[in-house]
């Protein structure tokens, strides 16, 4: 009986000692911590900064621990860390147009207004106003854009050729004769394709709601999905991608799948961000990478109105305990040397300077040159409505799209869809 | 009191000191003690977040969890009880999803059972081809039948030109995208039906069976009212598990059509608007009220298939 007892309290105590020192793991994750936590997307503006990453890793001394998440993984993780508090992310990339606003008002991103005012060499004043405008919430800075993006036209340039098409169409009725011509001259080759995701959708088809006139909301805050210009947007959109469109055409594609059928010979015009571009034109990824062209996006009723938005910004885990560290990364990835090299190799930045030096665009191809410069003054500061619970409102207002492309009546679901615009509005009021 | 009384009342938990007082404690409520560290992981990883989904859905929290949130009572239920766009749809394609998937398999995987119930040349090659939709992961097997049953480059629409018939929506299809889902189910998960069924197959005794074969049953005569019978208790096992899994299929959903089930939700099962609810749109209180139903769901048609199971048995 006695050894009995024994051993109980034995095995008790050892298992209260194991569970103690278990507790003890976690010092080296204390204040001002020599290792940073960055939480990255997968892009390609990732992928250079990682192979500059041992710079910064030198001069600072700092250890940079990364994670690289796709897009949707990336938002499920803020929203499952940021939601408990957690301070194990330091630095994280967000998408200040689809987040920006929720985790800011739910206090997620650290204050860091005094932050960009501190360095003058860095300059704060060299980023674009659009950019800068998306990552302040309530006159605070939260986050330091890093990539820009606008909408411009792909195409390609042999099938053109082949149908006797000289010149990339300039508006939106040349384009749907153009994309009529060339499948009709090439069969198995589609006219035209893009985003038919419901959600996915929405920011490329924006520009062709702002060419026609439209908006998703007015100056008044009211709901306008359903305007005599959006009702025509819808319909030209859905009706290029169902008359000129892939046949059996899916209505779940987002950019990979959309990309996809252009860089697979399938289709001749394609309307998407330029921040893609190495996609189309890299040939270890693309099968036309020599054919492709790019043109501004075409013009509409009201003229070519392409969106040109902060697409990725950087911002400070507000319950981080290593947020000087962290702004230290932010500076260094956001540098004018880096802003460059990472033009450079790609991805456009938010920094003015980068724009007029012309090492910045001199690794682009000149036509997609060409095309940014010419659809910057009139692109408009928004892809998708600006609200708090972006991927909500984008539902409602990408359903005319799916239906419009699926043959239903899309003037009827624009105006539903108006309704319902207007009641989540008011919601969120 | 003994010098080693005093040591270790100063570290009561020193194996080698411990008082004849607490090792007394300790084997008095010794089922308690060694039962404490389950019972404390069960409150910690079962117990708690149950309570806590349960209070979530007693309030308005939407936003972050952290914000603000008031108590509405049963506001939410309400809503979402009410809610025939997205609730109800959800709660009937879970359904038919469930119903439709345990139908199919269970009689697949009877057939395929019988099949392999006896032995023959090669049987071990045949039976670890059979399983290997099971071993695979669901959300690779999801991605490899997205590209299969891609309408314009993918190889089921090629093999069916073949035969001359034209390409078919699949996936892409608003009618069709739920049923080839299902076949997808169908594809991974019979293999386990299989192999429950089997287990049970192989522990039937012969007797009754030989019994049968000198009345002079014949084959469906001897599997309707012998086998089945003597099966139904394993029968029920299989439709117990594999119905609860079906019922919280996510992996292949989400792989296949991602967010909110496509576009048009075609595949939108509660499962996965409960996942939007809470990732896409943040309304933590509607999604635990969604949840804590399903969870209602759940066990309610576990509880009426237990009970069927011991009047089998």
């Amino acid at each position: 009986m006695l050894r009995r007892q024994f051993v109980i309290g034995t095995s008790l105590a050892v298992a209260a000692a194991l569970g103690l020192s278990a507790c003890g793991g976690g010092e080296d994750q204390e204040a001002g911590s020599k290792t940073l936590r960055v939480t990255l997307a997968n892009h390609v503006w990732t992928d250079n900064i990682k192979k500059a990453l041992p710079e910064f890793e030198n001069q600072t001394g700092l250890k940079v621990e990364l994670t690289q998440l796709g897009e949707d993984q990336l938002s499920d993780q803020y929203n499952v860390k940021l939601n408990a508090g957690s301070g194990d992310i330091d630095v994280m990339m967000y998408r200040p147009l689809q987040e920006g606003k929720l985790f800011a008002k739910n206090g997620y991103l650290a204050d860091l207004t005094a932050k960009t005012k501190s360095n003058a060499d860095w300059a704060w004043s060299d980023f674009q106003a659009g950019p800068v405008a998306a990552t302040t919430y309530k006159d605070k800075v939260v986050g330091v854009p890093i990539i820009t993006e606008q909408e411009v036209l792909y195409y390609r340039k042999d099938l053109l050729q082949k149908a006797g098409i000289t010149a990339p169409p300039k508006t939106l009725d040349e384009l749907k004769a153009a994309a009529a011509k060339v499948s009709a001259a090439n069969p198995g080759v589609a006219g035209f394709v893009a985003r038919t995701g419901k959600t996915a959708a929405v920011t490329q088809f924006s520009s062709f709601l702002y060419s026609f006139g439209g908006d998703f909301v007015d100056a008044n805050g009211k709901a306008t999905v359903n305007s005599p210009a959006a009702k025509q947007a819808y319909a030209f959109y859905g009706g290029l991608i169902k008359d000129l469109g892939p046949k059996n055409v899916s209505t779940d594609m987002g950019w990979p799948e959309a990309m996809a059928i252009f860089t697979q010979g399938k289709a001749a015009f394609y309307t998407e961000a330029d921040s893609l571009y190495k996609n189309a034109t890299d040939p270890a990824k693309s099968k036309v990478a020599d054919s492709v062209g790019f043109a501004p996006f075409p013009a509409g009723p009201a003229g070519s109105k392409a969106y040109n938005v902060p697409s990725w910004a950087l911002g400070v885990n507000a319950a981080s305990e290593n947020q000087d560290n962290a702004w230290k990364f932010i500076e260094w990835a956001t540098s004018k040397t880096q802003t460059l090299a990472n033009q450079k190799a790609g991805v456009p930045g938010a920094r003015t300077s980068v724009w007029a030096d012309p090492a910045g665009t001199s690794t682009y191809p000149k036509d997609l040159a060409d095309a940014i410069a010419a659809s910057t003054p009139t692109g408009v500061g928004h892809d998708r409505p600006l609200v708090v619970k972006v991927a909500a409102a984008r539902e409602i207002v990408g359903q005319p799209i799916v239906d419009a492309i699926t043959g239903k009546d899309a003037a009827a679901s624009a105006d539903a869809a108006n309704t319902a615009f207007q009641t989540f509005l008011d919601s969120e009021k | 009191m003994s010098a080693s009384t005093i040591e270790s009342s100063a570290r009561p938990l020193a194996p080698a000191r411990a008082t004849p007082t607490w090792s007394r404690w300790a084997n008095d409520h010794r089922k308690w003690l060694f039962a404490a560290p389950a019972m404390a992981f069960v409150a910690v990883l079962i117990v708690f977040p149950v309570a806590w989904t349960v209070w979530l859905s007693l309030t308005d929290a939407e936003g972050s969890v952290r914000a603000e949130h008031s108590f509405i009572g049963l506001g939410n239920y309400l809503t979402v009880l009410t809610d025939t766009t997205r609730f109800w749809p959800a709660v009937l394609r879970t359904l038919e999803f469930t119903g439709g998937v345990l139908v199919v398999e269970v009689v697949l995987g009877m057939a395929i059972a019988l099949l392999l119930w006896r032995p023959f040349r090669c049987e071990k090659w045949v039976r670890v081809a059979i399983l290997l939709p099971l071993v695979a992961t669901p959300v690779a097997v999801g991605m490899m039948w997205r590209l299969i049953f891609d309408p314009n480059i993918g190889l089921a629409n090629t093999v069916l030109g073949w035969f001359g018939i034209g390409p078919q929506p699949w996936l892409a299809g608003e009618q069709s995208a739920l049923p080839t889902t299902m076949l997808i189910d169908i594809w991974q998960w019979t293999p386990m039906v299989v192999l429950i069924l089997l287990a049970g197959l192989t522990s039937l005794s012969d007797e009754p069976l030989e019994a049968a074969l000198i009345d002079g049953a014949g084959a469906w005569q001897r599997f309707r009212h012998i086998i089945l019978p003597l099966m139904m208790p394993t029968v029920i096992v299989a439709i117990l598990l594999r119905g609860i899994d079906a019922l919280k299929t996510f992996d292949i959903l989400y792989a296949t059509k991602g967010k909110g089930g496509g576009s048009f939700h075609e595949v939108e099962t509660l499962n996965v608007y409960a996942y939007g609810l809470s990732f896409d749109y943040n309304e933590y209180g509607i999604s635990s009220t969604v949840l804590i139903i399903f969870f209602l769901i759940i066990v309610g048609s576990m509880w009426v298939l237990t009970s069927r199971k011991k009047e089998a048995a």
